[in-house]
C-alpha cells in the first residue's frame, strides 16, 4: 500500500490533501457560518461617510472631474462603495499587502501602538475577500488607520511618502494625482484614501475594544 | 554510463534544454524585481516615480518569476528527463509537451504583464491575475496528465521519486485551485484567511517540496553510484511529508482571528514536519557513507548537498520560529524574507542548478568550457546567499525587538538601513555569479557546434 500507485495515488495525493483541507479551512468556514459576508454598502457607517464628504470639500475639482460629482451635490453610499471597491483594487495592484499587514495582534505591545486586536466579525465583508492579513511590516499595520490622519495627509503622503514621514522608504505615487501636484488626487487617489478611511472604520464604531459586538461562537454555531 | 540508442526516442533533450534555458531567463527577471525593491529600501531607486516600475508590483513579480518561472520550468525539464527514465516510457504525447511548454510561457508572461499593469491577485505567492487562473489551472491538468499516464501504465513496484512525483502532480492542481479560486469567489475573511495560508504553504510542500526531493532520489543515487542508505527511511520521508506538510498551512497567519486550536495544530504539524525532514536529511548523509569527498568536489553534488544543509538549517529554523513565542518577535520581519531566501533559492535554487550543471553537458553535447566559471557561479551564488540570510535574519531581530519596545517606526526603518545595504552587494554576487553561467551555457553550446563530444567525454570531463 505504502509504495503502490493506488496508495500514492489515493491515500498521500487526494487523502492527505483532503484531511487539511476539512481540517484546516472547512471547520473554520463552517464555525463563521453565522458571521454572513457584508456588501461593501453595509459596512459603509458615518464614519466612512464623514471623512468621505470630507474628501468631496477638499477637492471638488477633483470629484467633478473624476467621479462626476458636481461641488453642491451630496455625497452618497454608492459612490463611496464604489470608489472602496477601486481602492481595494488599487492596494492589491500596488502591492501594499506586502509591506503593510491588516491584523493587530494581541503581543508585542500591538494594541498600544496600533489599537484593538483584530476580531473575527471585521473580516467577514467583501472588502475581505480574499482576506488582507498581509505577512510583512515594513510599514506600519494599517487595520486601525481609519481616522488617524486627514484626508490631505495621505494626499500628501501617497504622492511623496517622505514629506510627511522623514523616515520613511515607501515609494512615491505620483500615478494617483494630476498635474504631478498633491493637490489634485485622480479617481484611483480619492479611492485609496478613502480606503485608508474606511480600514477599521467599523471597529471605530464600535465601542474602543470592539467587545460589544458578541461573536465569540460556541461549537454549536450559536452566538453567545 | 553507456548511450542507449532507444533512450533518442524515450527523451526529448531539445525540450528539457529549453525549459532550463527558461527558467534561467526567469531567475534574471526575478532579480531584476529584486534589485529595485532592494534600491527602493535603501531610499536609492533609479526609477523613482514610473508607475510601471513601481516597486510594489515588481516585488510580486520577483516572487512570482521565481515559483512560476524559475523553479516550475526548471522542474518541469527536469520531469521530462527523468520521468520517462524511471517509467521507460516516453511521456504522453511530445507535441503536448510543447504545446505545455509555449502555453506555459504564456502563463508566466501574461501574469508579469498584469502585474505590471497592477492587475494583481490579493493573495500571497497567487498574484496571478484573476484572468489568468483558468488557463494556468488547465495547464497544470494537462502537465499532470502528461506524466501521469505513461507512469499509470508502468507496472511493477515504483521507485521513490515516482511516489514524490505522482502525489505532486496531484497536488499541485488541486493547491492551485483551492488557492485561486475558493478565497476569491466563495470564502471570505477569515475562513478564506485560513485558505490562503494553507496556500502559501502547500505550493511550497506540495508543489515545489516533493519535486525536490524526487529529484534528490533520482540523481543523487546516480551521482553516487550507489543506492540510498535506508529504503525504510525514505518511506517514512514521504509518507511523513504527505501526512504533517498539508496540515501546516495556518502557521503563516498566528496571532490572527483564526481559531487558536487551528493554530495549535499548525504549530505542532511543523514541528513533526521538522521531525520527518532530520530522517530524510539522515538518509542522504548515509548515502555519502565512505564516498563523502565527492560530495565536495563532484560539482553537482556540492550543489545538492549544499542545499541539503540549508534545508535542514531551514527546517530546523521553521520548527522554532512557528512557536507563538518566536512569533512574537520574528513575525512581519526580515527574518522571514531571509526564510524564504534560504528556502526558495538557497535549497530549491541549488538542487536545480546542480541538475543543470549535470545535465547542460549532456544535453549540449560538450564539457563545460570553462570550469573555473562554474566554481565563481557556485562560490559567487552560496556566498551571496549565506551573507544575504544572515544579514536579513539579524535584521528581522532588530526590527521585531524595536517594535516590541514601542519605539517611534521611523526608528525600526533606521536600525534595517546598514542590514539593507548589505543585501545589496549579496544580492550583486548571486547575479555575477549567475551571468557567469549563463556566459558558459554560451560558450559550451557555441563550442559544441565545431567540436562533437560524445556524452562519455562531457561527463567525464566533470569529474
Amino acid at each position: 500500500m505504502f509504495e503502490s500507485k493506488t496508495g500514492v495515488f489515493l491515500i498521500a495525493g487526494l487523502g492527505s490533501f483532503a484531511l487539511a483541507f476539512v481540517s484546516n479551512a472547512v471547520l473554520p468556514i463552517l464555525m463563521y457560518r453565522h458571521l454572513p459576508e457584508k456588501t461593501v454598502e453595509e459596512t459603509v457607517n458615518y464614519r466612512v461617510m464623514t471623512h468621505f464628504a470630507d474628501l468631496h470639500e477638499r477637492y471638488p475639482a477633483q470629484f467633478e472631474k473624476h467621479a462626476n460629482l458636481k461641488p453642491n451635490q451630496p455625497v452618497t453610499v454608492e459612490l463611496a462603495s464604489q470608489l472602496l471597491r477601486e481602492g481595494r483594487k488599487i492596494y492589491i495592484g500596488e502591492g501594499c499587502f506586502h509591506c503593510h499587514s491588516q491584523f493587530v495582534r494581541p503581543v508585542s505591545n500591538e494594541t498600544r501602538r496600533f489599537g484593538p486586536v483584530s476580531k473575527t466579525w471585521e473580516y467577514q465583508n467583501e472588502l475581505q475577500r480574499p482576506v488582507m492579513f498581509g505577512t510583512r511590516r515594513v510599514g506600519p499595520d494599517l487595520i486601525r488607520e481609519s481616522n488617524k490622519r486627514g484626508n490631505d495627509w495621505h494626499a500628501v503622503h501617497f504622492f511623496r511618502p517622505r514629506d510627511t514621514s522623514p523616515g520613511s522608504v515607501m515609494p512615491n505615487y505620483p500615478w494617483f494625482f494630476d498635474d504631478n501636484t498633491s493637490a489634485k488626487p485622480n479617481r484611483r487617489g480619492l479611492a485609496i484614501i478613502l480606503y485608508m478611511q474606511w480600514l477599521g472604520a467599523e471597529m471605530e464604531a464600535t465601542d474602543r475594544s470592539g467587545d460589544q459586538m458578541r461573536t465569540t461562537l460556541d461549537f454549536s454555531g450559536s452566538l453567545r | 554510463m553507456t548511450t542507449d540508442v532507444s533512450r533518442n526516442k524515450l527523451v526529448d533533450e531539445k525540450l528539457v534544454a529549453w525549459w532550463f534555458i527558461a527558467a534561467l531567463g526567469y531567475f534574471f527577471v526575478s532579480l531584476a524585481g529584486g534589485f529595485l525593491m532592494g534600491f527602493q529600501l535603501i531610499d536609492h531607486n533609479p526609477l523613482k516615480g514610473i508607475e510601471i516600475f513601481s516597486p510594489g508590483r515588481w516585488r510580486m513579480v520577483h516572487t512570482n518569476a521565481i515559483a512560476y518561472g524559475f523553479i516550475a520550468s526548471a522542474f518541469l525539464g527536469m520531469l521530462h528527463w527523468a520521468v520517462p527514465r524511471l517509467t521507460l516510457r516516453p511521456v504522453l504525447h511530445g507535441g503536448l509537451s510543447w504545446l505545455i511548454f509555449a502555453a506555459w510561457h504564456g502563463v508566466v508572461l501574461a501574469t508579469a504583464a498584469g502585474i505590471l499593469l497592477g492587475e494583481a491577485q490579493g493573495l500571497e505567492w497567487g498574484e496571478t491575475p484573476v484572468w489568468i487562473d483558468p488557463f494556468a489551472m488547465v495547464g497544470l491538468i494537462l502537465v499532470g496528465l502528461n506524466f501521469l499516464l505513461p507512469i499509470i501504465k508502468t507496472p511493477g513496484p515504483m521507485y521513490v521519486s515516482l511516489w514524490y512525483f505522482i502525489a505532486a502532480f496531484i497536488w499541485t492542481p488541486l493547491t492551485y485551485f483551492m488557492g485561486n479560486f475558493i478565497p476569491e469567489y466563495w470564502v471570505g475573511g477569515v475562513g478564506g484567511g485560513a485558505l490562503g495560508g494553507l496556500f502559501i504553504h502547500d505550493l511550497v510542500g506540495l508543489f515545489v517540496t516533493p519535486i525536490g526531493w524526487g529529484m534528490m532520489y533520482y540523481f543523487v543515487p546516480i551521482m553516487l553510484k550507489k543506492p540510498v542508505w535506508s529504503h525504510g527511511l525514505s518511506l517514512v520521508g514521504f509518507w511523513g511529508l504527505a501526512f504533517f506538510y498539508p496540515l501546516t498551512g495556518i502557521h503563516h497567519f498566528l496571532y490572527t482571528p483564526i481559531p487558536m486550536y487551528l493554530q495549535y495544530g499548525a504549530v505542532i504539524s511543523t514541528i513533526a514536519v521538522e521531525m520527518v525532514v532530520t530522517t530524510v536529511i539522515i538518509n542522504f548523509f548515509a548515502s555519502l557513507w565512505g564516498t563523502g569527498f565527492r560530495a565536495l568536489t563532484f560539482l553537482p553534488l556540492r550543489w545538492y548537498y549544499t542545499g541539503m544543509v540549508l534545508y535542514f538549517v531551514t527546517c530546523a529554523q521553521c520548527a522554532m520560529q512557528t512557536t507563538l513565542t518566536f512569533q512574537k518577535i520574528i513575525h512581519f520581519t526580515d527574518w522571514v524574507v531571509a526564510h524564504a531566501h534560504m528556502v526558495m533559492l538557497g535549497v530549491f535554487g541549488f538542487w536545480i542548478i546542480g541538475t543543470m550543471v549535470y545535465l547542460f553537458p549532456r544535453l549540449l553535447k560538450h564539457e563545460w568550457v570553462r570550469k573555473d566559471w562554474l566554481e565563481y557561479h557556485y562560490w559567487l551564488s552560496a556566498g551571496g546567499l549565506v551573507v544575504m540570510v544572515i544579514d536579513l535574519t539579524l535584521a528581522g531581530l532588530f526590527q521585531g525587538w524595536s517594535w516590541a519596545s514601542l519605539h517611534a517606526w521611523d526608528d525600526s526603518l533606521k536600525y534595517s538601513m546598514p542590514f539593507w545595504w548589505v543585501r545589496i552587494p549579496a544580492g550583486l554576487a548571486i547575479l555575477v555569479g549567475q551571468i557567469y553561467f549563463a556566459m558558459n551555457i554560451y560558450l559550451t553550446w557555441q563550442a559544441s557546434k565545431v567540436n562533437v563530444q560524445t556524452e562519455e567525454m562531457a561527463l567525464a570531463a566533470m569529474e
